[in-house]
């Protein structure tokens, strides 16, 4: 099977003089390096100017609220199952009487934690969970001094009412079904 | 002004001169390799970062320095030591510009006419290997063993080509070694004997041939890529300066890039006419002595730069030679070139004099 054009067949030739005098070569190699020092810069000066995410970008996860501020995580597991690196670990628990506006549904989770040194960012847990709750966003995970930091749990990864992040752009790349 | 104060005066500038052209080498290297790659390169310090180099002398001062305790401790020392001396050295031969005349006196902008120039110059080039040996034996640690071993055989081997290209010059030049000489030369007469324009009358066009060689040898004897076997990072992890830290590490990077500062004035002077430059006699009728002298002074530093910019260039172009390849190259190619270029120069310069 070919798979592009670009495969070209290895010949152990004798080399000729021109070959083997190397200047030429080299001559070719001086022209090639002197045009890219004319080139654009790939360069971009970081904390001054950043560099555009793509809108299906893979960073920290986010546990995401509902529209009147309760947590869409009902503590299925499919998130943890369907992860390759087994990075999520989960408690379940029952929401009681007087909860109904912290919780959409019945269950949740108590305990929710992601190893951000397992993750390895592939997005199968969004694309598992059933009830539009755990999404990867544009963040990048901060460096920490301890491993055990890394080990982020519900405090980090639930939304924030206050600072509320839009996933309307990865819903539509996804278009996940909302059930 | 007498001429021991020039002459201090000369050597303390020339010594300053070579310290900011190696730390602004490092600077300008690094900004080459980054726009050869299509990167920007060190713009934090200072405006486009030229400040650079001191926050990186800054950095080496105040590391921590560490002499293992199974080296020989003096020996450690010395070889940083020998090799800044000696790339510093060489530096008293090489002609600077046209005499300058204060109040009457000519001053000639060269710290020593020695009689033997460049024979100097090729003793003090050969001296620096020592240092090279000297760090890498009393390091006592096999990859600044192995580095200085291949710095050292390669020197040796290139030193033979280096210096056999030269006599192909020194023939032309009436046997005179003397560097203000040759420079001289190159300024006067008319190229190939009838083209006729001042100051152009260099000798690359003569010896084409002999310039290639020098100038693949100047590049072994620098420890430059194509040629840094001594110290390559891949396999050897710095070579002979592995268990250098601090300064003294400081210094082994410093003085290769006098070397190659150096390196770049000796070129300019055995082929490319030194302070000459075209129309330098025109200048000459026109404008007073000391601007000229001044103007000859920046021509050679603008020849300088630009076969350090060469260096640099070469280094991020072509990949690193294999040890065996490099030997060849030395002894099967460049050692008989270099014979058969003077023999058959020798030949030419008795047929045109008789
Ligand atoms: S992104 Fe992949 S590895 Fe990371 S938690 Fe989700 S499923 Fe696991
Ligand atoms: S995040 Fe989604 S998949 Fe994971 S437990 Fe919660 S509801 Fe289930």
């Amino acid at each position: 099977m070919q798979l592009t054009n670009r495969a070209q067949q290895v010949v152990q030739k004798e080399m000729t003089l021109a070959e083997r005098l190397y200047l030429p070569a080299i001559f070719a190699g001086l022209s090639i390096t002197i045009k890219h020092l004319f080139k654009k810069k790939a360069t971009l000066k970081y904390p001054e100017v950043k560099r555009e995410f793509a809108p299906v970008y893979r960073g920290q996860h986010v546990l995401k609220r509902d529209a009147e501020g309760r947590e869409n995580c009902t503590a299925c597991g499919l998130c943890a199952v369907s992860c390759p690196a087994e990075a999520i670990t989960m408690d379940a628990a029952e929401r009681k009487a007087g909860e109904e506006h912290l919780y959409r549904e019945e269950k949740y989770a108590a305990k929710y934690e992601i190893n951000m040194l397992r993750c390895i960012y592939c997005g199968l847990c969004e694309e598992a969970c059933p009830k539009d709750a755990i999404y990867l966003t544009d963040r990048i995970v901060a460096s920490e001094f301890t491993r055990g930091k890394f080990v982020y749990g519900k405090d980090v990864l639930v939304e924030k009412m206050d600072d509320r992040i839009d996933v309307s752009q990865r819903k539509k790349h996804y278009s996940i079904v909302n059930n | 002004m007498t001429l021991i104060l020039f002459k201090t005066l000369l050597i303390l500038i020339i010594f300053l001169i070579s310290l900011g052209i190696a730390a602004y080498s490092t600077y300008g290297e690094r900004k080459i390799a980054a726009f050869l790659q299509d990167r920007i390169g060190p713009d934090r310090a200072g405006p486009f970062g030229i400040l650079q180099p001191i926050a990186d002398g800054v950095k080496m001062f105040l590391k921590e320095e560490i002499i293992p305790n199974v080296s020989n401790k003096w020996l450690f020392i010395l070889g940083p030591c020998i090799f800044m001396v000696t790339a510093l050295m060489t530096s008293a031969v090489i002609p600077w510009g046209l005499p300058l005349e204060i109040s009457g006196v000519k001053y000639n902008l060269q710290v020593a006419d020695i009689n033997i120039g460049i024979l100097y110059v090729l003793g003090v080039v050969s001296l620096g290997v020592y240092g090279i040996m000297i760090g890498g034996w009393a390091s006592n640690n096999k990859f600044a063993l192995l580095g200085a071993i291949r710095a050292s055989s390669q020197m040796i081997s290139y030193e033979l080509a280096m210096g056999m290209s030269v006599i192909a010059i020194l023939l032309m030049n009436d046997g005179s070694l003397s560097l203000n000489s040759m420079v001289e030369n190159q300024g006067t007469g008319k190229l190939y004997g009838f083209i006729n324009i001042s100051g152009m009358n260099w000798n690359v066009f003569y010896q084409p041939v002999a310039f290639l060689i020098f100038l693949i040898c100047a590049f072994a004897e620098c420890n430059r890529t194509p040629f840094d076997l001594a110290e390559s990072e891949s396999e050897l992890i710095g070579g002979f300066h592995t268990e250098y830290s601090s300064m003294k590490l400081g210094l082994y990077l410093f003085a290769e890039y006098i070397n190659m500062f150096i390196s770049a004035a000796v070129i300019s002077c055995l082929f490319f006419g030194g302070y000459n430059f075209p129309g330098i006699s025109y200048l000459q009728e026109i404008l007073p002595a000391n601007i000229v002298s001044l103007i000859s002074v920046a021509v050679l530093f603008g020849k300088i730069i630009f076969f350090i910019f060469f260096f640099m260039w070469i280094r991020w172009t072509i990949p690193r030679f294999r040890y065996d390849q490099l030997m060849r190259l030395g002894w099967q190619w460049l050692m008989p070139l270099s014979i058969i270029n003077m023999l058959i120069s020798g030949a030419v310069l008795i047929w045109i004099r008789n």
